[in-house]
């Protein structure tokens, strides 16, 4: 079988799946075209996520445990482009803030630049320490009295200094750039570490990037979380109010609460796959490119590409860059169709580990192995407890509901998924390594 | 007395929490270090598997309170913590063998390893939350306090309170007991001889007719032992919630490293040096301070170097700062 018509079944059965969901009111599906866009719009997401970490780990053999950080950063994007600014708290402490930043910036540059010139011994390990201890005093001063001021002001529906109030799509890529601007932090400390401490790193990065989100409220509300935010296609309301549109809706047959969704939705997917079609076409050019072959010749023998005189750590840094803004980007279209900022949510059970199921099942290394991969383990992540409740009422068919067994399989079916992805993970890497679509 | 009252809040919220904390850590930290330089690999299952071995023993304890067994003023989940080290053993050691038998027998690659640990990890979560949920479960009974704060005042006259929890001192005690018991065995017995041949070199060890198989056994046996004993002396402290030990896995793996990963002293100290930067950056100096700087120079803040929710970065930046500048750890340690 070809690859080619290996991956036309497997995204016919997908499709199938999809039409399933939306048509047939079945065992675990639900028969509802909005249920089915649902799934689907959150699958061309995890699909563009599923890019971003094949890039890093398909392409260089980078091994990124922090892509719930990048994601969170494409959120955050949303609210700093989108949300309309808010003047008050601008005007309370906006300038005090970005001063207090700056500061701390300039503090910590200087002590690179004083590490650089002074020769080494003790003089220069009592400079670093004092130029920290003074700097690290100066920000907090001055960054301290500018968020008590902003987050003061209104704190239940404002206390932050809000976005620069441009249209949300924009946010996709100011997704990016963050994204990227945090990966060549990360990259320039962490790559050129071994495999497993890169992991670790990048592990306890994504930590640190949720907590700045969940507690600087100044920011992004912070826990208390940023709703409302503007969206790319039309609300529901406003067509239900719109004649022309009811007018079509009827031509097609349709209620117009139920055409309205279904419109949005469509919109969403639509804009999606656009993007998703875009990356993917960029990552295949980029994967045939010299470029590409050189990082397959570095992921499999990083010696023998150095002793070609290819600068490896470049190379790395490149690509851990180029694919943690992919996974920015589809962070801020996530927060887009969410239409709200809610850092509580962010986990890496869900926004690292499942994405990197995906990327192993779809085919490590294969473009379209790893959209497969996103829509197929999304859908079962989405199914698994319905399937699971399913599972517990012919398991405890003919107990008494209160027996320990069934209250345990009655409350457990949430907790199927995780259980679920990890034995799919397990199977896949022992009995098929190279995944559903494997790397040609 | 200012200076008193300055060292009791130190010793209060600083000293007596950072070493419980740097016990508990050091205890699961022994385990990363351990799997790491017999079977080579980072476990990443490790914090869930703390959970799993925590959560048997939160079961065997609630049987022994229904059969009225318990340890007096000692909680009862000492009791049951043996039998909970049974159970966990049976499943790292049959984890071992439906899992990571066949990547060693292939002699696969690390990062395989890892991989494989990250499908063991989320089967143990979804596992774990299956027997017990997701709510925060307090499973410390018998007597609460050694010191009560209240006491201490009274019988001190001092403005500051000291408290010192039961579960404080048998964390230490209980974790000086094991590594004690652990560095004998390492040391001075043949099997803990033979496990750390196979750590320096496995194709020597093998060919001195050292059982692999048997040390790998071995491995996970104590692994079981140093994880649902960190697990449950955590869970006594702090109480049991499955989110925050999967979170811990980002400190254990600090302090491993920090100390030099495949060394055991190293996890020791590293796990010391963690919890103890951890809670002295998110300490709150303001009262210290008080006390000890003249009338006029009080701080009017917190004193607080970096607010609690960040206790994470600190272990990270501690991670960063020792691979950046030593990164064998503190003591000579492996690095590939």
């Amino acid at each position: 079988m070809t690859q080619t018509v290996r991956a036309s079944i497997f995204f016919a059965i997908m499709a199938a799946l999809f039409i399933i969901e939306g048509s047939t009111n079945a065992w675990v599906f639900s028969g509802s075209w909005n249920t089915s866009l649902v799934i689907l719009n959150m699958a061309l997401v995890s699909a563009i996520m599923a890019l971003g970490v094949n890039l890093q780990w398909g392409y260089a053999g980078l091994f990124n445990t922090g892509i719930m950080g990048f994601v969170a950063l494409g959120g955050l994007a949303v609210v700093v482009t989108s949300m309309a600014p808010v003047p008050e708290t601008w005007a309370a402490g906006g300038p005090r803030i970005f001063l207090g930043l700056a500061v701390g910036v300039a503090f910590l540059v200087g002590t690179i630049y004083l590490r650089k010139k002074m020769p080494e011994g003790r003089n220069r390990a009592i400079a670093t320490v004092v130029m920290l201890v003074i700097g690290f005093a100066a920000y907090r001063t001055i960054f301290d009295g500018g968020v008590d001021a902003v987050e003061a002001i209104d704190p239940s529906v404002s206390g932050y200094l809000g976005g620069l109030g441009l249209p949300v799509v924009l946010a996709w890529p100011v997704g990016g750039l963050l994204a990227a601007g945090a990966a060549w932090i990360i990259g320039k400390t962490a790559l050129g570490l071994r495999s497993d401490y890169l992991a670790i790193a990048t592990l306890g990065i994504a930590e640190i990037i949720v907590a700045i989100l969940k507690n600087e409220e100044w920011l992004a509300r912070g826990a208390n979380n940023v709703n409302g935010l503007p969206r790319p296609v039309p609300y529901e309301i406003d067509l239900q109010q719109s004649a022309d549109f009811v007018n079509k809706a009827a031509e097609w047959g349709m209620d117009p609460v139920t055409a309205s969704t279904l419109y949005v939705k469509i919109g969403y997917a639509l804009m999606f796959t656009a993007v998703l079609v875009f990356i993917l076409v960029l990552s295949q050019l980029a994967r045939h490119s010299p470029w590409g072959r050189m990082m397959r010749a570095i992921r499999d023998n990083e010696t023998a590409a150095r002793a070609m005189g290819k600068n490896v750590t470049r190379r790395h840094l490149e690509i851990f860059i180029l694919g943690s803004a992919v996974c920015g980007i589809a962070g801020a279209m996530m927060t887009t169709l969410d239409g709200q900022l809610t850092p509580n949510s962010y986990h890496p059970l869900r926004f690292t580990f499942l994405i990197w199921v995906m990327v192993i099942v779809g085919g490590s290394g294969n473009n379209l192995g790893s959209v497969l991969g996103g829509f197929l383990i999304w859908w079962l992540w989405v199914k698994v407890e319905p399937m699971g409740q399913w599972l517990a009422q012919v398991t405890t068919a003919g107990l008494d509901p209160t027996n320990w067994f069934a209250v345990r399989m009655a409350e457990a079916a949430p907790h199927m998924r995780l259980f679920t992805m990890g034995l799919i993970l397990l199977l896949v890497l022992r009995f098929n390594p190279r995944g559903l679509l494997p790397e040609n | 007395m200012d200076f008193l009252n300055a060292l009791v809040n130190i010793t209060n919220l600083l000293i007596i929490p950072a070493t419980t904390y740097g016990a508990q850590l050091a205890l699961g930290a022994l385990g990363v270090t351990l799997i790491y330089s017999i079977l080579r690999f980072s476990n990443f299952a490790h914090g869930d598997t703390m959970a799993f071995g925590t959560i048997v023993t939160i079961g065997i304890t609630s049987v022994f309170q229904s059969w009225g067994i318990s340890l007096g003023p000692l909680p009862t989940a000492l009791l049951a913590l043996p039998f909970a080290v049974v159970v966990t053993a049976a499943l790292l050691v049959g984890t071992d063998f439906a899992v990571y038998r066949f990547y060693r027998a292939k002699r696969a690659v690390p990062i395989i390893f890892v991989m494989a640990s990250l499908g063991v990890m989320l089967m143990m979560n979804g596992f774990v939350r299956f027997l017990a949920g997701v709510k925060n479960i307090s499973f410390a009974d018998g007597e609460r306090f050694i010191i009560k704060a209240r006491d201490f005042k009274e019988m001190t006259g001092l403005a500051e309170p000291l408290g010192l929890r039961t579960t404080q001192v048998l964390t230490v005690v209980v974790a000086v007991i094991i590594v004690a018991w652990l560095f004998w065995f390492l040391n001075k017995t043949r099997t803990g001889k033979s496990m750390r041949a196979f750590s320096d070199n496995e194709d020597l060890a093998l060919l001195s007719g050292i059982n692999p198989n048997r040390v790998v056994i071995v491995t996970w046996v104590i692994v079981a032992l140093l994880t649902t004993t960190a697990g449950v002396l955590y869970g006594l402290d702090k109480g049991y919630q499955p989110y925050v030990y999967f979170q811990l896995l980002l400190p254990t793996f600090a302090a491993a490293i920090v100390g030099g990963l495949g060394n055991p002293l190293g996890a020791i100290v590293g796990g010391f040096v963690v919890s103890f930067s951890e809670v002295m950056i998110t300490h709150v100096w303001k009262k210290v301070l008080t006390y000890l700087m003249p009338e006029n120079l009080e701080p009017s803040s917190l004193m607080q170097l970096m607010s609690t929710e960040y206790k994470f970065a600190v272990s990270f930046a501690i991670l960063v700062i020792v691979l950046l500048f030593k990164p064998t750890g503190l003591f000579k340690g492996q690095s590939v």
